[in-house]
């Protein structure tokens, strides 16, 4: 042939596809068994793997340019905060046990989530697949990063955030996190996908994301919004790539449509689960306060998730099971949660309080038919006692989900009164549960939840034989600094008086 | 003048993170060392990983290297997200100008029939290896253990991709898809290409991180870019008046510069852990080494063809020298 012949320009999908799925081939000298061992066992079919749409068409040089022009503006203005002292602009110190929160329990996950889909981004046997996955991969440990870059600064001027690594993996609640994402890794690389790709990026992602944002804006923490922003469009692709994920498999073969049911419904529960968590930071601890989690999730959750399932009805796809009792628990979680969390709070490498009235009044606005019935008197039980000098704490340590990691401190879906509890007994041990669906979960794979880590459990084994004390150095928890109220703590004493020195011309 | 743009002068209460402090002492730790040390969670793992319950989630042991701790492979170019991309852009916007230059000014069709054949012949099939390069340091950045040496593979699989999408496109400049189409054929049949295509698919069933670095970052790279794109491309094909080719592939060179130091790094800081590293990494290197030798000797010959022998012996020599500074003897 005549390669001088000028040739067609290839519109953008054409080259893209040259740009990734044509660099694959179909091997000769290794088996495909043996070069992908892991795409078959979890039992979805896939006949066809070029029928793989690609989610989004970024080359590596569009890819790099992009991203720069990202990174360049998102340390700029890390610098600038750092320079002029930005942290005095907070609403209040008491805003940062949320970004501690975060810290300690959604940073790591971020690595975590940049290590499946590098595994993910390996074990396809699609190159499409693949190299959607690889991005994810590598915009994952970005946001670990300039995550823990955002943060740095804080973590010179206030406690709690000093040990975030430590506490990722011995400090009691950030189990929640941890074993959410140690169970989306140690599963398939399909599950991972329904997991991490869909459940969290796409039905819940706006749930954790967008309150976090804005909570950060109205509380003058331009650090996260920074981030937020600059992660934002990242998500937006890794959005996409979870929805394709599922169509995908869906259109595959129907015999996947049972598996991926059951994963949608799992995943559903652990990530409502987990992003309980969310809920109490945004009805207690932030100052300056954007909605309610309830609000939120009529939002985020039953609208666009809503949407999203009518959506995916075409395909068999019915709504997460445990969807209704979510939806029932969200006048109730956020309360439960941050109850428990202040009982404990002597545990918590964050502060804690008892709403002020004004807030106890906005609760009650935002929750009429709970917060005044069953919270705001607990919550006054406490001040009261708090009054008297004797703060409620609850010594004893609480029972957790062997699956999701929760204390049990929820109550049952339909009586709100009553604590629930679901117990099983596996190979003559027994198991305890917060739900039906984390019962549930655990039934469908015993073997894998059996082995979970339980810190409330380890506390009384060795090293430390319920020394709460050793507790607290193995966890680097330093008793009175780290923990218990916002309105006694160091924190805040630094916060109030830095903020009257910019304010005041007093000689020290 | 200096302008003081804080309002207040507020003594920090700490330096750094604690896990910095244990590591590298009180003092303010590098944006690098925030984003790369402890990152990954080491301790009560929850579950094994039901895809090979014998591991766990993040495993030392599937390698046969070991190490008191991983973190000390570390990339003496700091790479963390930000400066990589960083980095990248602006090598990437010097390329993109390059091939707009090219394209506008015809340079292609200038260029002798015999050097557009070879380059066509060459280096189009080499996207297919670059994939394979890509899947493998997927594997290890996937599978390896600790931040410090695994990001740098993500790194390197982002750019293996990048490398393959330039060839991709020199291809679609050169000859259009049906150039690229009929590369791939000669990827998957012609007797040339079949001891490279074997090496890449030996090394897709290798599940050892290490042993894959050595066997595609240290051997297959160690010779490959120095043969094709510094040997073949810049100073063969360029004396033959195929210039605009080496201006075309400008990237893989420096890059090649550029990583070789992060390679060099891990194997030697490896090697000197102790004996049984450097006896591991050694026996690998000798396997890996001479399999990549004979991998790519039908394509050098193919370009240049009576030189074939002296040229490879040299650029093995090459290898061995700079292996024998990272402690090896051949």
């Amino acid at each position: 042939m005549d390669m001088k012949v000028k040739q067609k320009k290839l519109n953008k999908k054409e080259k893209y596809t040259v740009q990734t799925r044509d660099l694959g081939w179909e091997p000769t000298y290794q088996s495909k068994d043996k070069i992908f061992p892991y795409v078959e066992y979890e039992g979805i079919k896939i006949h066809d793997w070029d029928k793989w749409e690609d989610p989004f068409r970024l080359s590596m040089d569009s890819y790099w340019k992009y991203q720069a022009e990202k990174e360049r503006k998102y340390y700029a203005i890390l610098d600038s905060f750092a320079q002029t002292n930005g942290h005095l602009n907070l609403t209040s110190a008491r805003y940062l046990s949320a970004i501690k929160i975060f810290q300690q329990a959604i940073t790591p996950g971020e690595y975590a989530a940049h290590k499946g889909f590098a595994r993910a981004g390996r074990e396809f046997p699609g190159a499409g697949t693949q190299v959607a996955c690889q991005m994810q991969s590598i915009d994952e440990i970005r946001h670990a990063q300039t995550q823990v870059h955002g943060v740095s600064n804080y973590n010179k001027y206030y406690n709690g955030f000093h040990d975030f690594t430590q506490q990722r993996d011995r400090i009691w609640y950030t189990s929640l996190a941890r074993s959410f994402f140690d169970d989306a890794t140690s599963a398939g690389p399909f599950e991972f996908m329904i997991a991490i790709g869909f459940s969290f990026e796409y039905v819940l992602t706006n749930l954790l994301f967008v309150p976090f944002m804005s909570g950060a804006a109205y509380n003058g923490d331009i650090a996260s919004v920074t981030f937020g922003f600059s992660a934002q469009s990242d998500e937006a692709r890794h959005m996409t790539l979870g929805l394709e994920c599922i169509k995908f498999m869906l259109e595959q073969d129907p015999d996947n449509l049972p598996i991926v049911q059951g994963w949608i419904d799992k995943w559903f529960w652990r990530g409502i689960r987990l992003l309980s968590l969310v809920g109490s930071m945004m009805d207690y601890m932030l100052p300056k306060k954007v909605m309610s989690w309830k609000e939120a999730w009529q939002i985020y959750g039953v609208e666009n998730g809503g949407a999203l399932f009518n959506d995916l009805a075409r395909y068999g796809i019915r709504p997460p099971k445990g969807w209704e009792d979510a939806d029932k628990a969200m006048d109730h979680v956020s309360h439960q949660l941050m109850l428990g969390l202040h009982q404990w709070n002597f545990g918590t490498s964050f502060h804690t309080d008892v709403p002020t009235e004004e807030e106890m009044d906005w609760l009650s606005a935002k929750y009429p038919d709970t917060f005044d019935k069953y919270y705001r008197p607990r919550w006054n039980f406490m001040k009261e006692q708090a009054e008297k000098g004797k703060p409620f704490k609850n010594m004893g340590l609480p029972k957790l989900c062997q699956v999701c990691q929760s204390p049990g401190l929820y109550t049952e879906p339909d009586d709100p009164t009553m604590l629930c509890h679901r117990e099983t007994v596996f190979e003559n041990e027994k198991y305890q549960f917060c739900s039906d669906h984390c019962m549930d979960i655990f039934n469908n794979e015993p073997e894998k939840y059996v082995q979970a880590y339980l810190p409330m459990n380890q506390l009384f084994q060795a090293p430390l034989y319920g020394d709460l004390n050793a507790w607290m150095d193995w966890v680097s928890l330093r008793d009175g600094v780290d923990n218990g109220d916002y309105e006694l703590s160091e924190d805040k004493k630094n916060f109030d008086k830095w903020r009257n020195d910019v304010k005041s011309n007093s000689v020290d | 003048m200096q302008i003081d743009v804080h309002t207040i002068s507020i003594e920090p209460a700490r330096k750094a993170y604690d896990h910095m402090v244990r590591r590298f002492g009180d003092k303010p730790a590098s944006r690098y060392q925030e984003a790369s040390y402890d990152l990954q969670a080491t301790e009560n793992l929850h579950y094994k990983p039901t895809w090979d319950p014998e591991q766990e989630l993040y495993d030392t042991s599937i390698t046969k290297v070991v190490m008191e701790d991983w973190h000390d492979l570390k990339d003496p170019r700091q790479y963390y997200y930000s400066p990589y991309v960083l980095n990248r852009s602006r090598e990437q916007e010097a390329v993109t100008s390059t091939f707009k230059f090219v394209e506008s000014r015809g340079l292609i069709e200038s260029l002798p029939d015999e050097v557009h054949e070879l380059a066509a012949k060459i280096l189009l099939p080499l996207r297919h290896a670059a994939w394979g390069a890509n899947q493998h340091n997927t594997f290890i950045c996937g599978y390896g253990y600790s931040v410090t040496f695994t990001q740098p593979c993500i790194y390197q699989a982002m750019d293996n991709l990048g490398i393959a999408q330039y060839l991709t496109n020199i291809g679609l400049m050169l000859g259009g898809t049906d150039l690229l189409d009929e590369a791939k054929q000669s990827w998957l049949d012609d007797s040339a290409w079949q001891p490279l295509r074997r090496y890449v698919e030996d090394c897709l069933v290798v599940r050892d991180p290490f042993e894959l670095f050595i066997a595609q970052n240290v051997a297959l790279d160690g010779l490959l870019y120095p043969l094709v794109y510094k040997y073949i491309v810049d100073d063969y094909m360029a004396k033959k008046g195929g210039s605009t080719i080496s201006m075309l592939t400008q990237f893989m060179p420096t890059w090649f510069d550029e990583t070789s130091k992060w390679v060099n790094a891990v194997v030697k800081v490896a090697a000197k852990e102790s004996e049984h590293n450097h006896d591991v990494i050694n026996a690998w290197l000798e396997q890996w080494v001479s399999r990549a030798t004979a991998a790519i000797l039908l394509i050098v010959e193919m370009a240049i063809g009576d030189k074939t022998d002296e040229v490879i012996n040299d650029h093995v020599n090459a290898l061995k020298n700079r292996l024998e500074k990272l402690g090896f003897n051949s």
